[in-house]
């Protein structure tokens, strides 16, 4: 099995979520975790915006312009969901009530600091957008994102070279190699696909990583897309 | 004599605006966007004009014009950055050193602009500590934590899109449409709301979502849903 597919990272992750959760899904790919929630669990998606309760993306002819996500997408609202402005919305987020926050990163530092709302393009303005309220105020932050960069890069360092979004916050990162886990002693490695070994991952990785004792394969269902 | 806030145009809702006024505008990914009172302050044309918007660059929203047109000294947001490689009208003016931005965790924005509504000139929140966007922030620990202090955001002006209003200034909104209307309103001295429909009657009361208290003007300007 190759490495793991933007679609199926989203699976493996949305395989975590603990039933009866609130969970706050970030811009880009954590958004795809929508689309895996295993069926057995009731799980109630969150959107900085004001929703409690996200539901699938509106069908043609059914959207509302006034009913968007926080990725200005046109949605429905699920059983049991609930709209708030977004004093409250944050209120929500920033006082504990937010279970799982998966955000995308650019890079995660081994104390759990992370990087991912400025990658430093020149001349583009920047856009926080509620990046640093779900990092420091959600119960647990985990992110999705590649291993490594496009240019090979590891993104999982010693220290992150861009901008933080919040010290010390991530405790868990899903890729498309491994799942780490982030504990007091550094980064562990719990998943990794079977056709990396542990010393490929160590080269890849910008800091000492330590593989579990109960270390399984990574694998997923085959997805579309 | 009975109170009657409603309107006859957007222009006798805004009325006189002075050059360097605060003016806060809602909206949130397509919805909420108070866009006719945006295109009426373009007409008035206050000059160095601060603006409290959620984002600069928002292709849905008319701030782009107060931009583009030069009226806009100072933008206090959560998104400063346009789509695309190609630098929006924000950015232009932005890199070559015509408007001032103030860049904001979304969590402290909203909260900002809330505590300025409710009598409250400061706080204290983990969100943003650490951080390029708080650096120079005051810093306290509570808890063992470190926090920032943020102060509140007051405005001369709020422009707010609601669904329905009435003569009491009592307005709804649809669905995620409030975002920041609610807090926006109670945080300026002048608020207009235009609504897509202004009754006669009182609103049944289960229905009100932004107290009249708030509102100095409601305008009817029609739409759809």
């Amino acid at each position: 099995m190759s490495v793991l597919s933007r679609n199926q990272m989203a699976w493996r992750a949305a395989q975590d979520l603990p039933d009866g959760g609130v969970v706050n899904l970030g811009l880009g790919m954590p958004v795809l975790v929508s689309n895996y929630m295993p069926a057995d669990r009731d799980i109630f998606l969150q959107s900085e915006n004001g929703i409690l309760g996200v539901g699938p993306e509106a069908e043609d002819g059914y959207e509302d312009r006034n009913l968007v996500d926080a990725g200005s997408r046109r949605i429905t609202l699920r059983a049991g969901a609930s709209i708030v402005d977004s004093a409250s919305s944050f209120a929500m987020i920033r006082g504990g009530h937010i279970d799982v926050t998966i955000l995308g990163a650019f890079e995660v530092a081994v104390n759990g600091d992370l990087a991912n709302w400025d990658s430093r393009v020149p001349d583009k303005g920047p856009l926080v957008g509620g990046a640093m309220d779900l990092a420091a105020g959600a119960k647990s932050t985990w992110t999705l994102m590649q291993y490594n960069t496009r240019d090979g890069a590891p993104r999982l360092r010693h220290a992150c070279s861009l901008p933080l979004t919040a010290p010390g916050c991530v405790k868990r990162v899903y890729t498309d190699i491994a799942v780490v886990e982030v504990r007091v002693g550094g980064f562990v490695a719990t998943e990794i696909i079977p056709t990396i070994s542990a010393e490929d991952l160590r080269a890849r990785t910008g800091a000492p990583i330590a593989i579990a004792g109960d270390c399984r394969p990574l694998v997923a269902p085959m997805i579309e897309g | 004599m009975a109170i009657d806030k409603r309107v006859q145009s957007a222009a006798d809702g805004i009325g006189p605006v002075k050059d360097g006024a605060v003016v806060m505008v809602s909206g949130f990914g397509g919805a909420g966007f108070a866009n006719i009172l945006q295109d009426t302050l373009l007409e008035i044309g206050p000059r160095d004009i601060t603006l409290v918007a959620n984002s600069a660059t928002h292709p849905f929203s008319h701030t782009h014009k107060l931009v583009e047109a030069g009226l806009v000294a100072k933008v206090i947001v959560t998104a400063a950055r346009g789509r695309g490689s190609d630098l929006s009208p924000f950015e232009l003016l932005w890199r070559d050193g015509k408007i001032e931005l103030e860049c904001v965790p979304q969590g402290s924005f909203s909260e900002r602009i809330r505590a300025g509504g409710a009598g409250i000139p400061a706080f204290f929140t983990p969100a943003g500590y650490g951080t390029d966007l708080c650096a120079g922030k005051e810093v306290r620990e509570f808890n063992g934590r470190p926090h920032v202090l943020e102060t509140a955001i007051t405005g001369d002006l709020a422009l707010i899109r609601g669904d329905c209003g009435d003569r009491y200034g009592n307005v709804s909104f649809r669905f995620t449409q409030m975002n920041f209307g609610h807090a926006m309103a109670t945080a300026c001295a002048h608020t207009v709301v235009e609504v897509r429909e202004a009754l006669d009657e009182a609103m049944p009361q289960e229905e009100v979502q932004l107290p009249g208290v708030y509102v100095n003007s409601v305008v009817a300007v029609g739409g759809e849903p």
